[in-house]
């Protein structure tokens, strides 16, 4: 009944993420398919249940993602969305099927990211086109040349930086040296995590003192790129009482799914503003899950730069308002402590193949709820966040329930 | 003197060089593109207005790798002139963080960023230290 499924509980049935890193013999589909045959087997189903794909993916847009996966995995005739939105792509892909679950289009759905970006140099921004002989106005700021570098920046490390630098001029508290030491708790957290692109950890000296990109973030302290699929399998509450004990037991809900965009604000069109849509998107998130920020055992949010975990704190409430820098100092992001956030190695080490982050974060909390962590494992995970931000801006937060089955 | 044309369009050149901003006659935001209508109220008219020429830096980075042809390592920044928010480059500030500070006073200044085949100067614009 259409009425019905507004209310109907959602959760996830099975989800995989592959190893992140180099990938040489793998292409897209080789990727997407392990991450997905991997879900699907994780779940007890096979692609005949599935109803819809939400298919992720950014540096291939143009292509029909979904329906090259289907051609390796199984051609089922259902619809497939393919999605992207920036480093949200995951997020968005892994909504999609949600609310066609909601809908009551179907009662199990499919999503995936995944990307190839092994040896990608930095990402910069989109004005950038090569300057001419004679100088022609263009574009909508009527530019003579490129604008980028000459009026300001649009380097992903560049505006990043400005963000995590402009926390610390309203609130103070923030130093080079205290946005490093985020980078090494990360870092510090990848060596527990054999999936990771990057297992190696490193002393505040050697990130400090590594290649600087765009002050204060050196190379260790910027999201790595890298390859790497992710995958879940979705359903409805009403179906999940109809599968077998242990995947109700293994199911993981998903109490929460919010997505937002960045509402106007004086400067934002300047300097994107992170800030208030991730706010909203927890704001939203708390009130749909009936959970508070100290209900968290843990985080994992979008560090891809050091600079950015910084404001996330804030942004998603684990801290006071401004207390962002003293909430790191008092070692509570860190995997002993009482809001571990990254306990994955969070971008700058697991790495960020750029659609696959919005589901391979979500793999690593429910990985923990089920208590198949390993040597990683928070003890008694209940409650956990997953939260990604895509430049443009959009925001994904969702909130993962431990099954009481 | 060679002739010469701003780098971008809201930038006018002249004795007293300064930047202008679309300002939404309904809501007051400002924009610096050219507009289809305000992101803020969906208003549709627009004037003209000039953005004050100082300011103040509320955030920068000092950028050390940047697209091809860009001299690095430079300071992007955002500075508040006045009640709105512009992004430029700081420019004549030696670019380390003994240097640059949010918090800052700075004015906006021009610089030539290139001559073209017809022997046109493209003229860009920074923010300088105030008193510096
Ligand atoms: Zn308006």
């Amino acid at each position: 009944m259409a009425s019905a499924s507004a209310s109907e509980e959602l959760w996830i049935l099975g989800i995989h993420m592959t190893k992140f890193g180099k990938h040489p013999d793998k292409d897209l589909v080789d990727l997407a398919s392990e991450a997905v045959q991997g879900a699907l087997s994780d779940g007890g189903v096979t692609m005949k249940d599935i109803g819809i794909i939400g298919a992720g993916n950014l540096m291939m847009a143009m292509a029909p993602t979904g329906q090259m996966v289907q051609k390796q995995l199984g051609q089922t005739g259902i619809p497939v969305y393919n999605v992207s939105n920036a480093c949200a792509t995951g997020a968005t892909a892994l909504r999609v099927a949600l609310m066609a679950i909601k809908a009551g289009e179907t009662d199990m759905g499919l999503a995936f990211g995944v990307e190839k970006l092994a040896g990608a140099g930095l990402l910069a921004g989109g004005s950038r086109s090569a300057d001419s002989n004679t100088w022609t106005p263009h574009g909508r700021f009527g530019a003579v040349a490129a604008v980028d570098g000459r009026v300001g920046t649009e380097t992903m490390p560049g505006v990043f930086a400005q963000i995590g630098m402009e926390y610390g001029h309203k609130y103070g508290g923030t130093s080079f040296e205290l946005f490093a030491k985020i980078s090494e708790k990360n870092h510090a957290h990848s060596t527990l995590n054999p999936l990771a692109a990057y297992t190696k950890k490193m002393s505040l000296e050697q990130i400090m003192n590594d290649v600087m990109i765009a002050y204060p973030n050196t190379r260790p302290m910027c999201s790595a790129n890298c390859d790497g699929a992710a995958a879940a399998v979705v359903v409805s509450g009403s179906k999940l009482k109809t599968l077998s004990l242990e995947q109700q037991k293994r199911a993981v809900k998903i109490s929460a799914s919010v997505l937002t965009t960045d509402p106007y604000e004086e400067a934002c069109q300047i300097l994107p503003n992170v800030n208030t849509l991730t706010r909203r998107a927890a704001t939203q998130a708390y009130e749909q899950a009936g959970v508070s920020p100290a209900d968290l055992n843990l985080v994992e949010l979008h560090d891809c730069f050091a600079t950015a975990e910084l404001v996330h704190y804030d942004n998603l409430m684990l801290c006071e308002e401004g207390g962002a820098a003293d909430f790191f100092n008092s070692g509570a992001t860190w995997r002993d402590g009482k809001t571990p956030v990254n306990v994955s190695g969070g971008l700058e080490s697991k790495g960020h193949p750029i659609a696959a982050t919005g589901i391979a974060n979500v793999w690593e909390v429910a990985t923990h709820l089920r208590g198949e962590a390993g040597d990683r494992q928070i003890e008694g995970a209940k409650v956990g966040m997953t939260h990604v931000i895509g430049l443009g801006s959009a925001c994904g937060v969702h909130i993962l329930e431990k099954s009481a089955a | 003197m060679a002739q010469q044309i701003p780098l971008v369009d809201y930038l006018v050149l002249g004795d007293n060089p300064h930047l202008v901003a679309q300002e939404c006659t309904s809501c007051g935001a400002r924009f610096f593109d050219r507009r289809n209508a305000c992101a803020s109220c969906g208003g549709t008219d627009f004037k003209q207005v000039d953005v004050a020429t100082t300011g103040e830096v509320r955030t920068f980075t000092i950028v050390s790798f940047a697209a091809p042809g860009i001299p690095v390592p430079f300071v992007a920044a955002v500075v508040d002139c006045e009640g709105t928010s512009v992004r430029a480059n700081l420019i004549n500030v030696t670019p380390d963080p003994e240097h640059v500070t949010t918090g800052m006073k700075v004015r906006l200044a021009t610089e030539v960023i290139g001559t073209d085949d017809n022997g046109t100067e493209a003229v860009g614009f920074g923010f300088e230290p105030l008193g510096g």
